[in-house]
């Protein structure tokens, strides 16, 4: 099973990256963006069915692949 | 009186600290491999700064998780003396050993240069030599040194007088121009809430010698020194 796994700064951290990327796309002329947020995106190869390797993930998204301080992380499943 | 200063693949300043501590200062200092399981018989641990396992993920993420860490853990749950710097700072947050976490700078450039320190508390084993209205004179090299918590945990520092370190200008002025990296309340430094751990961005061990433009950072290993001496031996 192919998990992602995307993670992104929590709403209340600062994303210097994010910012930067809005003002470039204000100045190219791409109007309307109110704002931009930059992540992680992680793919995962895992053995087992969705139960399970949802599980697994998810203890370890919370304990070392996503930062609770300052981010946030949702997984999407492909089978 | 014995050190350990930490190597993970990627650390760069574990042999400027070895160097203080015992060339410059004279103890008995190791270095001691991210592999091993203890830390010995050392009296203090020191986490050196540099680019443990290339900042992959974020940085000190997978540090955290060596052996050695496991061992640093129980070390510091037993009070004993942690002190991280720089890279060492980030991973000490990360371990959970120290509150909140160091984000990319504001400005997204990497910042090397001599930064002022206004010492917020005295009170704690890496600041307690430091004289009294002396600011500190120290460089920093980071590029994701932005000291981020959320409200709850900046009070919680605030009251329980967490903050050691804070950015300041060269007149003493705690401005928003002098916070390199964007940290909250311009903090450079903070301890745990038992004051046995202690992390900061600024580099004392590159500031340790007159010959390398200041020795500033003396102070706080001379702090952490007089610290283990006046601490009762542990049996």
């Amino acid at each position: 099973m192919k998990a992602k796994v995307i993670i992104t700064p929590k709403r209340a951290v600062l994303d210097p990256q994010g910012k930067t990327v809005q003002t470039a796309l204000e100045h190219m002329g791409c109007s309307g963006v109110s704002d931009v947020r930059i992540g992680k995106y992680i793919e995962i190869e895992m053995d087992g069915d969705r139960e399970t390797v949802e599980a697994k993930l998810s203890e370890y998204a919370d304990k070392f692949l996503a930062n609770p301080n300052i981010e946030d992380y949702r997984l999407v499943f492909e089978d | 009186m014995k050190f350990a200063v930490l190597q993970f693949p990627g650390s760069n300043c574990d042999q400027d600290c070895v160097h203080v501590l015992h060339s410059v200062f004279g103890y008995p200092t190791r270095l001691l491999w991210h592999k091993e399981y203890s830390v010995g018989d050392a009296d203090a641990v020191i986490i050196p700064g540099g680019f443990s396992y290339g900042d992959y993920l974020r940085t000190g993420s997978i540090a955290r998780f060596s052996p050695v860490m496991g061992a640093v853990k129980e070390f510091a749950d037993n009070g004993g003396l942690v002190l991280g710097i720089c890279n060492g700072f980030q991973i000490l947050c990360e371990a959970g050993l120290l509150p909140g976490a160091l984000i990319r700078n504001r400005s997204l450039q990497f910042r090397c240069e001599h930064v002022y320190l206004q010492v917020a508390s005295h009170n704690s084993p890496f600041t307690g030599q430091i004289p009294e209205d002396k600011n500190l004179r120290i460089p920093i090299a980071h590029g994701e040194g932005n000291y981020f918590c959320d409200d709850e945990t900046l009070q919680s520092l605030e009251d329980n007088d967490q903050v050691l370190f804070q950015y300041v200008d060269a007149e003493g002025d705690l401005t928003d121009h002098a916070n390199p990296n964007g940290s909250r309340a311009n903090i450079a430094g903070i301890c745990n809430e038992k004051r046995n751990v202690g992390g900061m961005m600024p580099h004392p061990e590159r500031a340790s010698e007159a010959i390398l433009g200041g020795d500033d950072g003396r102070l706080i290993f001379q702090s952490l020194i007089t610290a283990l001496k006046n601490q009762p031996t542990v049996a």
